[in-house]
Formats: C-alpha cells, sequence, structure tokens
C-alpha cells in the first residue's frame, strides 16, 4: 500500500516541527527519513501513524490514495516499532505478540488457536521460538526490537514504520539487525518507513532516502544520488565527512584556500560568495606539484590504523582540512608529521553562501 | 560510630513509637479482658466503628478513582491548568487539618456558603455523616495520586502508545496496560488512604459535632471516653485503632516488598539477558 502525505505541518506550542511537507512512499517501498534530532522526522512518522495530528490546514494523509486523516490510529492498521520498544512489560513475550489480535472486537477477533498458530509463526519469524514465555526485561536488547517487529507485523499492517529501530542498541547487534531487517523487508514486502539520524543506516539500508532538516525535507532521492548529488549544502554536510571551504566565484572559476578550479555544472552563476565541499578521499595529496592545481599545507596528525591512511592538514590559508588516501599511496608518499604537502582536489561541490 | 547512630535510632524508635504502642495495650487491657471487649460491644462504641467503617469505604473508592483519573491526567497528558492540579492534589497535605474541617462548616454550615439551601431543603451535613465523610475524604485525596503520578511519569506514555496502535480502545488499553503497570503503586496509595481515612482526627472532630452514638468516629470516641476519665474504655477502643496501623504497617511492607522483589527480580534478568 503506497502512502501519501501533503503540505503537512506540525507546530508545538512555539516550535514549528515541521513546515508543508509532502511525500509520497510507493508501495513496497523501504524508505528512510534521515535528519539530525529536531529535524521533524520522527514527528512525520508519527503523524502518519496518526499517533499525532498535524495542524489544521495541512493537506490529506492518503494510504493506497484513500485519505486516512480523519482516521484514528487504531484504524490506520499500521505497524509501528517503537524507538524503546515500548514492550508491556509485564506480559511475556507471547502476549506481547499476540495483543493485537487479542483486543479486536469479538466479532472480527481470530479464534484462539488462530491467535496462537500466528504468534508461533511470527516467533519463528524472528528467531525467538524458545522465549515465547519471557518477560521483556529477560531479553536483550536486540531480542526485545524483534520482538517488537514482531508484535507490529500481527495485526499484518499494510504500512510499517519503524522509529530508530536501531537507536538503543550497541554496534554489532545494530549491523546483524539491519541486515536482518532488509532479508525481512525483501520476504513480507510491506511499505516500510524508518526513522534515522544515521547516515550509514539509511544509505545501507533504504531505497530511498528523504533527508530532513529544520522541518522541511531536503532532498529525495536513491542513497547515490543523496550521496554523490546532493541538491544543498546540507545535505552534502548532513552525508559522509566533508571538508568545508569559504570561496568566491570568479569569471567561472571557484577560487578558494588559494587554489583556482573550475566551476562544477551545478555552481550557482550569480552567488559571489560561495561554500565549496570536498569530501575527504576526493583530495589527492602529493609531495610535489604535478600540474593540477593544488594549494599547499603541513600535516598535522597522521592516523594510519584502518583501510585508508587519514591526514590532518592546515592549509596555508589556515583551513584545517581532512584528507584519506590509500595505505599504498601513503607509502608512496612518506610523509609524516610536519611534511610539506600539495593538495589537489579531484571533485568539487559548490552552494551559495547562506 | 555505626553502633552510636544504630543505637540512638533504635532508642528513638523505643522510646517514641514502640514503649506507646505497649503503653496502649497496657492501658486497654488494665482491667482484664472482660472489660476490653466489654468496651467494644457497647453501643456507643459499636456506633463509632460503624461510622468509622462506613466513611472508609466511602472515602477510599473514591479517592482510589479520583487519584488514578488525576494522575492518569497529570502524567500522560499535557493540558492547560496542569501545574494547578498539581498543586491542588497536595493542598491537604499542606492544610491543618483542622482548617480542612473549617472550610467545610464555611462551606455547609448553617451561616455557610451553602447553608440556607440546605435547610430549605432538610438536608445536614455539618453535624452529620455527610460532613464527616467529605472531610475524610478531602483530607485523604492525596495519597493514592501522590503515589501514582511519579510512577506513571517514570513510565511514559510508549507502551498506551502501542496499545493504541495495535488497535486497542481506551479502556481495553488502561485495563490491560495501565493497570496492570501501576498495581503494586495503587495498592500502597490505597492503604496509606485507608489508614488516614480511619484514623483521621482534626477535620472530622471540626465537622462532627460530637454526638454520641451517631456521629462520632473511632478517634472521635476515643477522646470523648478520655475526657471522661474512663480510662480503660478509651484505650480499649484505641487498641482497635492501633491494630489497624499494625495491619497496614504489615500490609504496606509486604507491598514494598513485592514490589522490590519485583524490581530486583527485573533488574538481574535484564542483566542475564545482557551477557546471555
Amino acid at each position: 500500500m503506497s502512502i501519501e502525505v501533503h503540505n503537512i505541518s506540525k507546530t508545538f506550542g512555539t516550535f514549528q516541527a515541521l513546515k508543508g511537507v509532502s511525500l509520497r512512499v510507493e508501495t513496497g517501498e523501504l524508505v528512510a527519513l534521515l535528519g539530525p534530532s529536531g529535524s521533524g522526522k520522527t514527528t512525520l512518522l508519527r503523524i502518519i501513524a496518526g499517533l499525532e495530528q498535524p495542524d489544521a490546514g495541512s493537506g490529506p494523509i492518503c494510504f493506497a490514495d484513500t485519505d486516512v486523516a480523519g482516521r484514528s490510529v487504531g484504524d490506520r492498521q499500521v505497524g509501528f516499532v517503537f524507538q524503546h520498544y515500548a514492550l508491556f512489560r509485564h506480559m511475556t513475550v507471547f502476549d506481547n505478540i499476540a495483543f493485537g489480535l487479542k483486543v479486536r472486537p469479538r466479532r472480527v477477533r481470530p479464534p484462539r488457536g488462530v491467535i496462537r498458530d500466528k504468534v508461533l509463526s511470527l516467533l519463528k519469524l524472528i528467531q525467538l521460538e524458545s522465549l515465547a514465555n519471557r518477560y521483556p526485561h529477560q531479553l536483550s536488547g536486540g531480542q526485545r526490537q524483534r520482538v517488537a517487529l514482531a508484535r507490529a507485523l500481527a495485526i499484518e499492517p499494510k504500512v510499517l514504520l519503524l522509529d530508530e529501530p536501531f537507536g538503543a542498541l550497541d554496534a554489532k547487534v545494530r549491523q546483524e539487525l539491519r541486515e536482518w531487517l532488509r532479508r525481512l523487508h525483501e520476504e513480507i514486502h510491506v511499505t516500510s518507513v524508518f526513522v534515522t539520524h544515521d547516515q550509514e543506516e539509511a544509505l545501507e539500508l533504504a531505497a530511498r532516502i528523504v533527508v530532513m532538516n529544520e522541518g522541511r525535507i531536503e532532498q529525495i532521492g536513491t542513497p547515490e544520488q543523496v550521496f554523490h548529488s546532493p541538491q544543498s549544502a546540507f545535505v552534502m554536510n548532513f552525508l559522509g565527512h566533508v571538508n568545508l571551504f569559504h570561496g568566491r566565484m570568479e569569471e567561472g572559476k571557484v577560487r578558494f584556500a588559494t587554489v583556482s578550479c573550475d566551476a562544477p555544472d551545478h555552481a550557482p552563476a550569480s552567488a559571489e560568495a560561495v561554500m565549496v565541499f570536498v569530501r575527504p578521499h576526493e583530495l589527492d595529496v602529493d609531495t610535489k606539484r604535478n600540474g593540477h592545481p593544488s594549494f599547499s599545507a603541513t600535516v598535522l596528525r597522521v592516523s594510519s590504523a584502518g583501510p585508508n591512511v587519514r591526514l590532518e592538514l592546515v592549509a596555508d590559508s589556515g583551513d584545517q582540512i581532512y584528507a584519506e588516501i590509500p595505505q599504498e599511496r601513503f607509502k608512496a608518499l612518506s610523509i609524516t608529521r610536519g611534511s610539506r604537502v600539495f593538495v589537489t582536489p579531484r571533485e568539487i561541490r559548490v552552494f551559495a553562501e547562506t | 560510630m555505626r553502633w552510636l547512630l544504630i543505637g540512638v535510632a533504635l532508642g528513638f524508635l523505643a522510646l517514641f513509637l514502640a514503649v506507646p504502642l505497649v503503653a496502649v495495650f497496657a492501658q486497654a487491657l488494665s482491667k482484664g479482658l472482660g472489660p476490653y471487649f466489654a468496651a467494644h460491644w457497647e453501643p456507643d462504641a459499636l456506633a463509632a466503628i460503624r461510622l468509622t467503617l462506613l466513611t472508609a469505604v466511602i472515602a477510599v473508592p473514591v479517592n482510589t478513582l479520583f487519584g488514578v483519573v488525576a494522575s492518569w491526567a497529570i502524567a500522560k497528558f499535557n493540558f492547560i491548568g496542569k501545574n494547578l492540579l498539581l498543586t491542588i492534589v497536595d493542598l491537604p497535605f499542606t492544610v491543618s487539618p483542622v482548617v480542612s474541617g473549617l472550610v467545610f462548616v464555611l462551606l455547609f454550615g448553617r451561616t455557610g456558603w451553602a447553608g440556607p439551601w440546605l435547610e430549605d431543603h432538610d438536608l445536614k451535613v455539618i453535624f452529620a455523616v455527610p460532613g464527616i465523610v467529605l472531610a475524610t475524604v478531602f483530607v485523604t485525596f492525596p495519597f493514592v495520586a501522590r503515589e501514582l503520578i511519579p510512577l506513571m511519569q517514570a513510565q511514559g506514555t510508549e507502551e498506551e502508545e502501542a496499545a493504541r496502535v495495535l488497535g486497542a480502545g481506551g479502556w481495553q488499553t488502561f485495563r490491560r496496560v495501565t493497570l496492570p503497570n501501576i498495581k503494586w503503586g495503587l495498592l500502597y496509595g490505597v492503604i496509606l488512604c485507608n489508614a488516614r481515612a480511619m484514623g483521621e482526627f482534626g477535620a472530622v472532630s471540626v465537622v462532627s459535632g460530637h454526638i454520641r452514638g451517631i456521629t462520632n468516629t473511632m478517634p472521635l470516641q476515643v477522646e470523648v471516653l478520655y475526657n471522661e476519665y474512663n480510662f480503660s474504655a478509651a484505650f480499649s477502643v484505641a487498641s482497635l485503632l492501633t491494630m489497624l496501623a499494625v495491619v497496614t504497617l504489615v500490609l504496606k511492607t509486604l507491598v514494598e516488598w513485592q514490589n522490590k522483589r519485583h524490581m530486583a527480580l527485573a533488574a538481574r534478568e535484564a542483566a542475564e539477558g545482557i551477557h546471555r
């Protein structure tokens, strides 16, 4: 089932959490709402679920092109996974998962045996068959998360909404659950939206990413699109590591940090003052000039643990920057702390100064 | 140093709590078991016991209901006047019981605001049972709410939200999710509320009028008997109240113990769960 919201605004007291947001999620898609805290992503998710009401004047909230804005949260048939799982602490795992079926009105409630079979099949799906009689406090974080997911799926939702689903877990469990959720989505193919502030999570898991900032959508696109073709300085800054320079546009060239490069196609023609972004791995480092436009810098720190060597540099312009170069390149250059180097930006992104 | 502190604490306890407790029973039984029980079967004493029980039977459920509703509202919703409500809940704790009683006399007494109207309709509140019940309800109303508000605030609203998303209605959410989560705190509050409802003296004394056999509750009856130098009868009735206190303490300890055991179990198993 598709989800479509149109022109949604939400104000809490004097704080405007959402400012006219529109979004469409296609049937069976897995979409991430990505943004820093306070960007409105959780509010948007809760409005889709019906846990919050949008401000008056907001547009419709459509499930499968039917407006559900007037429907209560219980009637929307959404599966919602809360950030801290919100498992019923006094109920066993079994009863937690069965809850959504047991509270149905008598005429639509499945018989006991059917509920039992349904719960057992879900326990199998989350690989926790042996823990049916445990209480939530007897489970690890990852197990709780899976129970929360099974509980949401028990009511056979048309839409699955997840609020920071891995936020409270440690790194290793996070990674495992991420894999597991992706496989699960491939299996059951329910339209899913999850909220995260972790760009890596969004890039890895989602088919499309909605980048949000200060109550607005900055960009919607595939992970490749938002990472490689960011449409705003915010998206560039938020996804991956970046070096930021403040420069100027001069006759089709960008001048920054004592270097002058050809302006890329997307550069604003009119703006004088610009922000120039370069990712650390898009900087070439050499010990001598190599014919390409470059600026000179001094090495402040070298950290060579990891697949790449990370260099902390200070440009002669005073800008502090990071560069990442492959291990072999680092060995060939034989640079240490204090070395003088020449830095060539291979790719730059330019946005008007705001 | 440790023994000194423990010694001082225990000595203080013995002097101010244990000795009076023993004294009450000693005095009550000073003339033997016969007069002790006779004092309970005396019609005025029986009426006082009946009135005390009636008051508690009304005040405790009313305040349980009010306490649950108020703490639900305060802990789970944001609304205008929330802080005001919080303050009002505490009012009976901050006002002297005598003043609480006087407020009711001012409201419902013969010269009070509602007095003429009540007289026209031949209703009696002050110096009658309704006044005693009202004063008791007023004095005991913070107990349940005070117990539940911090508990419900700590538990947050996520479980209720989860229940609603899963299709549960308001009543189902309360009965299946909220109530089981607060049951020990609620029980604790009810026990304290009941103890105070039966033992309240000040506010009830002001509105009761001390009519023997009609508007005397047990604490008032004790005072009347005592003032008539009928010490053994006074202490005999007092011993019933003391026993109520002891029973309350035992119940309270049991509930607290149960509560703690629950928490400890949860903490231990949570720790094990993480290491598994």
